[in-house]
């Protein structure tokens, strides 16, 4: 029997949404994080649309110093050092004092690529050899472990600080990776989420695969449309999401606030064999992965009463629902409430899983179900194995027991993850 | 330029680079960038580019490796701006 990990801090830097507040009332209201870019536009993008936090001076002042502010053009370390240290504060947490770290706490902060406008900065002065004039920094905020390296060093971290990548899975197989490390006992804290940049040097590749939508420019709030027919390709997104992990025995001492337990989860790799590739995944591996979450975790199927699907908005959402139904043996008015979260803040790439589990658990503490948006026209095929009435459209009261989480990747990757309302006497 | 203005500068721009528990009036002709005010060896490569930009010179290696405290800095900088 592994040690029980319950959640104790969320934080979260959202294209529509700073901070916990700002965040949850943007998912009930049902509010958009996706705007025009005029950049995109200039570099005569196909999708000139994409969901961006809104970062301020103000916000920049609050979290990092003048020093750190020098220099830094790196969004992703922005965004992952807002949900960060926002996470540690919520869980009650304080910075480890100045001589010693704490040794119980660690950090697992994802990315996909990390600095990319920096790295264009220094690529631009050693073509133009002037390598001397590049700083100290270049390193620091291009290496991929460099938003955990400064988170690391904000908080006081002495445990495993480290960063994992498996593209849009990174966040929720984050999420996992901390799990392990608190129920075997090796931590008794894990700050774990996810991070990407914003801009078109993270976004152009897959501008030029044609995945992204194009005809939405001048209506970027309905662009985004998961579990739709009229789905035209995903928004792509950026930002960061970030949950504290922590030991029930530490938590319990602490006497914290407990968002909800995490009883388990999978991750898998469809080896890119079968129907998987690089870029689709292998169906039988999805359900095998949702199907190992359930019996990690030590539930029935039957128990899982809401989904926060992956659902990216593309032709493959309906061969998502079918995986999830199949997987879990459930079907029309049976299934599950599912919802993405992804029509209002679009994909956000290695950030999605991290920022769409901290909105996951926030409907815990809300009691409610975030509804799903521009999905008036559910596809065809997804109505013909799940109840229609099983995907809210707005924002409903609810008290969600207990909700599974699954994010996929490209690579042919999965990660599934299990979080249980807390109840103190299981 | 006289040689208070040059420091005056000198301060201004180390300014930045010094952990919290030191304050610019720590600052004298003796300090070492590294030992005295503590300040991270990895900014001394920015202190030294911001000097290039403020005084609108060049260092090389050798005047870096020199450059261990304000007065150092001080010596280079007057030595380069009289060969201008």
């Amino acid at each position: 029997m592994h040690r029980r990990v319950v959640v104790t801090g969320l934080g979260v830097c959202s294209p529509n949404g700073i901070g916990l507040q700002d965040f949850a009332q943007a998912m009930t209201a049902g509010k958009s994080g996706i705007r025009f870019l005029s950049q995109l536009e200039e570099l005569q993008f196909g999708c000139q649309i994409a969901g961006e936090p809104l970062i301020t001076d103000t916000i920049l002042n609050r979290y990092f110093t003048p020093l750190q502010r020098r220099g830094l053009n790196a969004t992703g370390i922005i965004y992952g050092v807002i949900a960060g240290t926002d996470a540690w504060a919520d869980a009650g947490l304080a910075l480890a004092p100045k001589e010693h770290p704490d040794w119980d706490s660690g950090i697992l902060f994802g990315t996909g690529t990390l600095g990319v406008a920096k790295f264009r900065e220094a690529i631009y002065q050693v073509d133009d050899k002037n390598v001397r004039r590049l700083g100290s920094t270049t390193v620091i905020q291009t290496m991929a472990s460099g938003i955990s390296a400064y988170l690391g060093g904000i908080l006081g971290c002495g445990n495993q600080v480290t960063t994992n990548s498996s593209a849009c899975t990174t966040g929720t197989e984050g999420v996992l990776m901390g799990f392990e490390r608190i129920a075997s006992g090796r931590a008794e804290r894990m700050l774990v989420g996810s991070c990407s940049d914003s801009g078109p040097y993270v976004w152009a590749g897959f501008d030029a695969m044609r995945v992204l939508p194009r005809t939405y420019n001048d209506a970027p709030e309905k662009a985004s449309r998961p579990m739709s027919a009229s789905a035209a390709g995903f928004v792509p997104g950026s930002g960061a999401g970030a949950l504290v992990l922590e030991s029930l025995e530490s938590a319990q001492k602490r006497k914290a606030k407990i968002y909800a337990e995490v009883l388990g989860g999978a991750v898998n790799s469809g080896g890119q064999r079968g129907d998987g590739s690089m870029t689709a995944p292998n169906s039988e591996a999805v359900q095998r992965c949702i199907v190992k979450a359930v019996e990690h975790s030590g539930i029935q199927k039957s128990d899982i009463d809401t989904i926060n699907g992956h659902l990216t908005a593309t032709t493959k959402d309906a061969l998502e629902i079918e995986n999830w139904s199949k997987a879990l043996g459930r079907q029309g008015d049976d299934f599950p409430h599912i919802n993405s979260f992804k029509g209002l803040f679009g994909h956000c790439l290695s950030a999605s899983g991290s920022i769409e589990c901290v909105g996951t658990l926030l409907q815990f503490e809300q009691q409610k179900l975030f509804g799903n948006v521009n999905c008036e026209d559910i596809h065809p095929e997804i109505e013909n194995t799940i109840g229609s009435n099983k995907i809210p459209h707005k924002t409903m009261d609810y008290r969600p027991k207990i909700i599974a989480k699954a994010s996929f990747g490209f690579g042919d990757v999965n990660a599934c993850v299990i979080f249980k309302r807390f109840n103190d006497e299981t | 330029m006289a040689q208070e203005e040059r420091y005056a500068k000198l301060k201004e721009i180390i300014k930045i680079y010094l952990p919290e528990d030191v304050s610019v009036n720590d600052i004298t002709m003796e300090s070492h960038f590294i030992n005295a005010l503590n300040i991270n060896s990895a900014n001394l490569v920015d202190i030294i580019l911001d000097v290039e930009d403020e005084f609108d010179i060049m260092l090389e290696n050798e005047d870096m490796e020199k450059m261990q405290t304000v007065k150092d800095a001080l010596i280079i900088i007057d030595a380069k701006l009289s060969e201008k």
